[in-house]
């Protein structure tokens, strides 16, 4: 029985009644795994934890923990082999923090015989979470995070193999959100196994070993997270364009979201974004249009680089970029959109033949886009062509741009997309700067 | 027999105040388990509220037409306190309509403890008018206050109480039914209320639940909604009642004036017996009140035991109003006061709100019938109740459940 997966979740259908969340979905979990569930809002992760804790019982298929199907169990077995940190844990109430700890015993409590071995599995709970401090203070009177490592305390003091946790680091600081999932690891490092709904894929693929990305109520993806994490997915999942690139402190996989963070502002700021629209950016007219036979060429750095290629790509135009920086986040995502990319080191001059890789590019373009801040030297590369589209970062100052468009001041072509610049703007800046008529020499 | 449940509860009152010092004490070094704090404070808490049950017990039978000294009250009283030893089946006939049967009832024999010699005059006041009276009181306190404990965890409701669930408008109409319509049903208009508050809870209950599941929400309101409809039925039986609307009104105010030891005998095994199980049921209700998902990953079988609570904590209510009428606010206000003063915890909670309802709807009705006319006790409980509860909601800060 020990080789049987610890949580085996076997092609279950599950819901509330109306139609299912979960459709098909298998998973399984083995002692000493930490899995990290992640998937959009709505895509059935609480449904799937449900199913696990048998607080929902599936509408077809089985879910199996330690060899046994939850279902068939009762609450008091169950509780014995799965405990859950729930994703509510605000319950106002002015129980003193062991009290609430010692309910974790709840299923290995009898009647008549009472807990034997309760007061060390209290303690040793306690301890592990740092929480026997305040054991006497009443849970009311605690922050969020200590609050959350005392729900972990109940769970621990449940002494279950497996352990389910819906969004424990939801509402957590950056440092709690880290303790809380580092203390997680090492109990699965001692052989407990974990199932955890993660909204924060950086954290996510941080400490756990393995990911699982739900999304329509399927598991799309199942491995470690360098495997599961790509970019592509990544839209698809979340209907963002993200990039993904190790991160340079940890090594796991972290994730941008490339999608404008204006847009959320446009609709919030309307009359600024009206005002705006004066300096040639075109209103949001949809989502993709689209760009057809075009080729554009990208040159830039950063997110704003990063974002225009992809939603470039999206938008199904051909699309070069370079130079941008070796390894960066723009030329991640170029990578992802099988993009021809020209990078060069960061920090270095641009040699030559990068250079004249990146005007062979430009030459065939038919727009260029400016993305991001630019040295002079590569702002210089660009600045014959006939088609500039500039696009710049959400936090470029005013006065900074000036300068920037002065430099390029001349140019027929240009067209600024300001730092309201949603996908849809930066396609339609492109379209509209393709389709002006070449300028005469004047 | 009338102090003999309450002094049963608390153990030596003696040790009361001190082993409450101990429980601070152990609280402040740090180390204490709270599990044996929580029943230490359950025990020296019960023990300090029974003194003051017993007190106000003793105070209350010297109250009266005839003043009576504290010493023979005590010493009267300590004479009526019985244990059963024996029981032997009597057959007795109840009558439904034109039809009767005959069913054994079971009949106690009792032996008493104590025998001091006391005024015949005192004893059979306090022994045979006053004791019954307040033991009744005592009974439908502790069974109010209970239950009401018990709702208002269930319900993790602030506004809960006894009869949420419709028992006591089931009562009433039971009852005024009876009353108004000169019925005649088994056992009387209290066999009539107790029938008619257990048959609505059941009926509420029925409405409310879904495969298997009842919903707390769910529950209230159509707790709520029963109640209003049979509001209308009580409304409507005593425009039918002509003559015999003053007794059907008297009923509904709630009283304690026509109280025999008969009605102790039957009522005080009920409470008791559900108060037995609502205790062995406090840390269940503990983990509830985390909400029913928490409580079901904690291993506890939620719809069950909401079933088991809902049914003796319906049947406590019942077997009080039964024999009281409908007394409001105890079941409210106790549990809320007991509440702040010694926090949610069950075990400590449910033992202390019991006693302590008992001790409250004994002092209200002392003040009901020592007035020059004796007021139906309801009226006292809500005009002292009420006043209470909201000087207590404006000095602490009242967390909700």
């Amino acid at each position: 029985m020990s080789d049987a997966p610890l949580v085996d979740v076997r092609d279950i259908v599950a819901g509330y009644g109306d139609g299912p969340v979960l459709d098909g979905v298998s998973l399984s979990v083995e002692r000493g795994d930490f899995v990290g569930l992640v998937g959009p809002n709505g895509a059935g992760k609480t449904t799937l934890l449900q199913t696990i804790n048998g607080v929902l019982e599936p509408d077809r298929g089985e879910v199996l923990v330690d060899g046994a199907t939850v279902n068939d169990l009762s609450s008091r077995a169950a509780s014995r082999r799965v405990a859950t940190v729930p994703q509510d844990t605000t319950v106002a109430f002015e129980f003193p923090v062991e009290a609430v700890v010692e309910m974790g015993r709840t299923p290995h409590r009898g009647r008549l015989s009472g807990d034997p071995d309760g007061r060390e599995a209290i303690e040793r709970a306690l301890d592990r979470t740092d929480t026997a401090r305040f054991r006497e203070r009443p849970v009311g009177s605690l922050s969020g995070g200590e609050r959350q490592r005392v729900v972990l305390a109940r769970a621990l003091a449940q002494a279950t193999p497996a352990l389910v946790l819906d969004e424990p680091t939801a509402s957590l600081d950056v440092n709690h959100q880290v303790r809380t999932l580092e203390l997680v690891r090492a109990l699965t490092r001692e052989g407990k196994g974990a199932l955890a709904a993660i909204h924060d894929l950086d954290l996510a693929a941080r400490f756990c070993d393995r990911l699982a990305v739900l999304a329509d109520g399927d598991v799309r993806a199942v491995g470690p997270p360098e495997e599961v994490l790509t970019g592509e997915r990544v839209a698809a999942v979340f209907d963002t364009p993200a990039a993904v690139v190790p991160s340079p402190v940890t090594g796991a996989p972290t994730v941008t979201p490339l999608s404008d963070p204006d847009q959320g502002r446009a609709t919030g700021h309307g009359h600024e974004y009206e005002h705006d629209s004066t300096s040639g950016v075109g209103r949001d007219t949809g989502r993709s249009p689209k760009l057809g036979d075009l080729q554009v060429h990208v040159t830039g750095a950063g997110t704003a680089a990063a974002r225009t290629v992809a939603t470039l790509a999206a938008a199904g135009a051909t699309v070069t970029a370079g130079v941008v920086p070796k390894n960066g986040l723009a030329a991640s995502v170029a990578r992802e959109h099988d993009v021809d990319t020209v990078e060069a080191s960061p920090f270095e001059p641009v040699d030559a033949a990068t250079e004249a890789a990146a005007r062979d590019h430009l030459a065939a373009a038919d727009v260029a886009v400016l993305a991001g801040d630019l040295p002079p030297s590569l702002r210089a590369l660009v600045r014959d062509h006939d088609a500039i589209v500039r696009v710049t970062d959400g936090g470029t100052g005013r006065e900074r741009r000036d300068t920037g468009s002065e430099e390029i001041t001349g140019n027929t072509g240009e067209f600024r997309a300001d730092s309201r610049a949603t996908p849809a703007t930066v396609v339609e800046a492109v379209r509209q700067v393709a389709d002006r008529p070449v300028a005469a020499d004047d | 027999m009338g102090t003999g449940t309450s002094t049963g509860t608390g153990g030596d009152a003696e040790t009361g105040p001190a082993t409450d010092a101990d429980a601070a004490t152990d609280t402040a070094t740090g180390r204490s388990a709270s599990r044996r704090s929580a029943s230490a404070r359950a025990v020296s808490w019960s023990a300090g509220l029974t003194v003051v049950l017993v007190a106000v017990v003793l105070a209350s039978a010297t109250v009266g037409p005839v003043s009576l000294s504290l010493p023979v009250v005590a010493k009267a009283a300590l004479n009526a306190v019985a244990v059963p030893t024996g029981v032997t089946l009597t057959a007795a006939s109840v009558g439904l309509g034109g039809a009767t049967a005959t069913v054994p009832l079971p009949d106690l024999t009792y032996t008493y403890l104590f025998s001091f010699p006391v005024d015949g005059t005192a004893e059979t006041i306090v022994r045979s008018i006053r004791l019954p009276r307040i033991a009744l009181g005592v009974v439908v306190g502790v069974a109010l206050a209970s239950a009401g404990t018990v709702m208002q965890g269930f319900f993790r409701n602030p506004m809960a109480d006894p009869s949420i669930v419709g028992v006591s408008s089931g009562a009433a109409v039971g009852a005024v039914a009876t009353i108004a319509l000169s019925l005649s049903v088994p056992f009387g208009i209290q066999g009539a209320a107790f029938a008619g508050a257990l048959v609505t809870a059941f009926v509420v209950y029925l409405v409310a639940t879904e495969n298997g599941r009842t919903p707390v929400a769910t529950l209230l309101l159509a707790g709520v909604a029963v109640q209003t409809f049979l509001g209308a039925v009580v409304s409507y039986l005593l425009l039918q009642a002509g003559e015999s609307i003053e007794q059907a009104l008297y009923w509904l105010m709630g009283r304690l004036h026509t109280a025999s030891w008969g009605d102790v005998e039957v009522t005080l095994p009920v409470a008791a017996a559900c108060l037995v199980v609502m205790l062995v049921y406090t840390r269940d209700l503990n983990v509830l009140l985390l909400g029913e998902e928490d409580a079901h990953t904690l291993g506890i079988e939620v719809e069950q035991t909401k079933r088991i609570l809902l049914a003796v904590s319906s049947i406590a209510t019942a077997a009080a109003v039964a024999v009281a009428g409908v007394i409001g606010f105890v079941g409210l206000v106790v549990p809320h006061v007991l509440r702040l003063v010694v926090g949610p915890d069950h075990r400590v909670l449910l033992p202390t709100s019991a006693i302590a309802g008992g001790a409250f709807l004994v002092a209200a009705d002392t003040v009901a019938r020592a007035g020059p006319a004796e007021l139906p006790v309801g009226i006292v409980t809500a005009a002292l109740g009420a006043p209470f509860f909201l000087y207590l909601l404006v000095t602490r800060e009242v967390h909700s459940l």
